[in-house]
């Protein structure tokens, strides 16, 4: 990935020498006419087209910003309800995912997901230790929500 | 259009400040280190995210003035807020802090049992 954008950034260089305009529109133009040719030749590199993997990391973010403001309506229930009548407790949650930027960004996403903290990961990355805030209601639907997670981080490492 | 978005800028401030009041609450009411943690990692981060935004909006407005280190701080604390209520509340499970009214507790307990036995039969 960080190769084809290398290789768009040098293609817009060269399209600034030939028009020999030196600014940052003609920076632009070349950086679109280059797109256009990674977007052709796409079948000759190892990854696929970077412009994708921009589009996930994108969505990434706004699930990031999505969660932080859901997670703070859930918070400010429980602590503006008169009675405390919640049951925390600490599960066990098996990750597929593999490299240490993956984990560490599912922690912070299952950090800022509603009701749910992450404690500890087993020395082996296999599995994470999440305290829930109420573990009857929220279990299940937490594990749905972790699928979405981690098929959208999958999709940025693919 | 600008008494608008002045308008929109104060909204977040007070939303900010709303949400710092209620993890304030939260950590005087909650029962536990963990509890109190979900309170002080997630009310506070966008409760300061929003301050910071409504300020940059306002300046930015008010005075025709881009201040980037507003944004950058707006990134930093969303980078390390979650990092830091993950550390605090490992820490306080490794120094054996309890747990409130506990019903799910045994995962990370087995696994904590498990590794020093482990450990000793190497």
């Amino acid at each position: 990935m960080a190769f084809q954008i290398l290789l768009n950034v040098f293609l817009a260089f060269i399209w600034m020498f030939l028009r020999n305009e030196y600014n940052g529109s003609a920076f632009l133009v070349g950086y679109f006419f280059g797109l256009m040719i990674i977007l052709g030749f796409r079948r000759f590199f190892g990854s696929r087209f970077y412009m994708l993997r921009v589009f996930a990391v994108f969505s990434l973010l706004c699930i990031f910003l999505r969660e932080l403001i859901l997670s703070n309506i859930s918070v400010l229930r429980v602590v503006l309800k008169p009675k405390l009548n919640m049951r925390p407790g600490i599960f066990a949650l098996e990750t597929e995912l593999t490299k240490d930027w993956e984990i560490t960004i599912l922690a912070n996403l299952i950090t800022l997901t509603p009701g749910t903290l992450v404690v500890d990961i087993s020395p082996d990355n296999k599995t994470l230790y999440v305290h829930a805030m109420d573990i009857a209601d929220v279990d299940e639907a937490i594990r749905d929500i972790k699928g979405s997670f981690e098929k959208a981080i999958m999709e940025v490492s693919k | 259009m600008a008494e608008i978005f002045k308008f929109i800028a104060g909204c977040l401030i007070l939303i900010g400040a709303f949400l710092s009041l209620v993890s304030a609450f939260g950590i005087i009411r909650l029962p536990d280190v963990y509890t109190r943690n979900h309170a002080a990692s997630k009310s506070s981060t966008l409760g300061i995210m929003s301050i910071l935004i409504g300020t940059f909006i306002y300046f930015f407005l008010e005075h025709g003035h881009f201040n980037s280190r507003i944004l950058l701080g707006v990134v930093f604390i969303f980078i390390t807020a979650p990092v830091a209520g993950h550390i605090i509340s490992r820490a306080a499970y490794n120094t054996g802090v309890k747990l409130w009214d506990k019903s799910v507790l045994d995962d990370l307990k087995q696994a904590h049992d498990r590794i020093p036995s482990e450990q000793k039969d190497q």
